[in-house]
């Protein structure tokens, strides 16, 4: 579907008055939910997302379980009221493509090997839904993980980058994400910058591609300031109070 | 990992050391590909790829129908794949898992983003009555990289496909309208080394797997990676090129066989 809506004037300002470079606002916020053994609570603009994880914990079905590994069962799911037109509940295609990449991309971090046999689940809620939702939820499973003290080699984190009325901006919003011309959304290790996330749709060419992936890694360091923050915030108030 | 795929990961980690692979491939080098169309008569359009021994079915069906609120004047698609048990003694009956959701998203992605079809041609009454088109695939031999195979199995089906429109008394049968496909080709990653078209074997020690369809211009329409490893930007640029390079070639494949 085609638009006539600038997405970006002359000036290099976007709709919500954004830079190209300019992120939305973020909130994040760890340790939210009581039976959780992690959990995490996180705006990014218009989209609100909670985590809750679970684990390690024996994986059942047994079937299921690896005698070398912990496995990690991400769970992307929206709610029904998140969207203009009311979702059907329940896993769709969309939802299992993102928890399947999501997993992935957990698995690469979660020192997995230290838990045989068992199972890290991670359950990610899309309350309010405005483009750009696996990147909150895989940044808001992040905090949640470490919430639970989950051994990781890093606290993942991700960010979008992508391409609106030809140029390369970070972070689409929900006009930049219906109209714009390419989306590419990426999860990093950000100690290594190790790409564990990586999706792409649109058209790009490849100076853009190479354009948008560095805006998108930039972006991903200032969510992960913000993260390791929200971590900081909940255990120095708790040590505090003690 | 149980002890044979252990002694095989170790086998392929050790060729890989010495700049091998386990079928005498070089690292940026493609299996053989074989494309076959109109291989089914009741279908609108159908192709079989074979990539090496993979092998790789796709059939177009189409019908009338409704088009979505935001969009009522092009025509709807849809993809779905199937990992039959007549694949690989891995597949199981039953509604489809995880694996084919996300080969048939990586599908319909390519096609639909890059506006292989033109919808919009496919509009018979605004707001009510529209083309519906299915892609349908069927995996038949499972030996590694299906994201390829099928991606160009549904080209391949898609760029012979005739709109039935005699079959619904809307006039003669055309051919489907159709723009300029981007290829997708899969690279794996392994014990550090980058290799493009994975064979089963490959597939299964790999630590991180990377598809990128590119365009006529060498530009990028889609990307996907996959598993629970990670790329470097080094490797994500080698895996491009060789997805640009490899893609040229398989275009000129594809245009052969299509007759165009």
């Amino acid at each position: 579907m085609k638009s006539d809506i600038e997405l970006i004037d002359s000036n290099g300002k976007r709709l919500d008055g954004r830079g190209p470079e300019d992120l939305r606002p973020i909130k994040i916020e760890a340790g939210v939910l009581h039976r959780a053994d992690g959990s995490c609570y996180l705006e990014w603009g218009g989209n609100k997302v909670l985590v809750a994880v679970y684990g390690p914990r024996e994986a059942i079905p047994r079937h299921s379980q690896n005698p070398l590994r912990a496995i990690v069962n991400a769970k992307y799911n929206m709610a029904a009221f998140s969207v203009e037109d009311r979702k059907r509940p329940g896993p769709d295609r969309r939802s299992r493509e993102i928890s399947k990449v999501i997993s992935e991309a957990l698995e690469r971090v979660i020192l997995t090997e230290q838990f045989p046999r068992a199972a890290i689940d991670v359950n990610i809620e899309v309350l309010d839904a405005e483009a750009g939702t696996r990147c909150a939820g895989l940044t808001a499973a992040g905090v949640a993980l470490a919430d639970a003290g989950i051994p990781m080699i890093d606290i993942p984190v991700s960010c979008a980058a992508g391409k609106i009325g030809g140029h390369v901006v970070a972070d689409l919003g929900k006009e930049e994400d219906n109209f714009g011309d390419a989306d590419l959304p990426v999860a990093i290790s950000p100690r290594t910058d190790e790409v564990i996330l990586l999706q792409m749709d649109g058209h790009l060419t490849l100076d853009e591609f190479n354009k948008a992936f560095d805006l998108a890694v930039k972006g991903c360091h200032v969510v992960s300031e913000i993260q390791k923050k929200a971590i900081l915030d909940r255990y120095q108030s708790a040590s505090e109070a003690e | 990992m149980t002890v044979v795929p252990i002694i095989k990961r170790d086998h392929i980690y050790k060729l890989a050391e010495q700049g091998k692979r386990v079928d005498g491939r070089n690292f940026d080098e493609y299996r053989k590909i074989e494309i076959e169309t109109g291989v089914v008569s009741k279908a609108e359009g159908s192709a079989r790829v074979k990539i090496g021994n993979t092998q790789v079915m796709a059939g177009i069906k189409m019908n009338v129908g409704e088009p979505y609120s935001d969009s009522p004047d092009s025509g709807v698609m849809t993809t779905a794949a199937e990992l039959i048990p007549l694949a690989s003694p891995d597949f199981e009956s039953g509604p489809p898992r995880e694996n084919a959701i996300e080969l048939a998203r990586v599908v319909d992605r390519g096609v639909r983003e890059s506006e292989v079809i033109e919808l919009d041609e496919l509009c018979i009454e605004p707001g009510e009555k529209v083309w519906v088109v299915f892609i349908d695939l069927h995996i038949l031999d499972y030996d590694g990289n299906l994201f390829d195979a099928a991606s160009l199995a549904a080209l391949a089906a898609l760029s012979t496909a005739k709109v039935p429109a005699k079959r619904f008394e809307l006039g003669d049968d055309y051919p489907l309208p159709l723009k300029e496909p981007p290829i997708s080709c899969t690279s794996v990653k392994f014990n550090n080394v980058v290799a493009i078209d994975p064979s089963l074997d490959e597939e299964e020690i790999a630590d991180a797997r990377l598809t990128v369809a590119t365009d006529t211009n060498g530009d990028i329409r889609a990307m996907q990676k996959g598993l629970n490893g990670s790329f470097t930007r080094e490797e994500i640029q080698k895996v491009i090129k060789a997805s640009i390079d490899n893609g040229r070639e398989i275009r000129k494949q594809l245009y052969k066989n299509i007759g165009k």
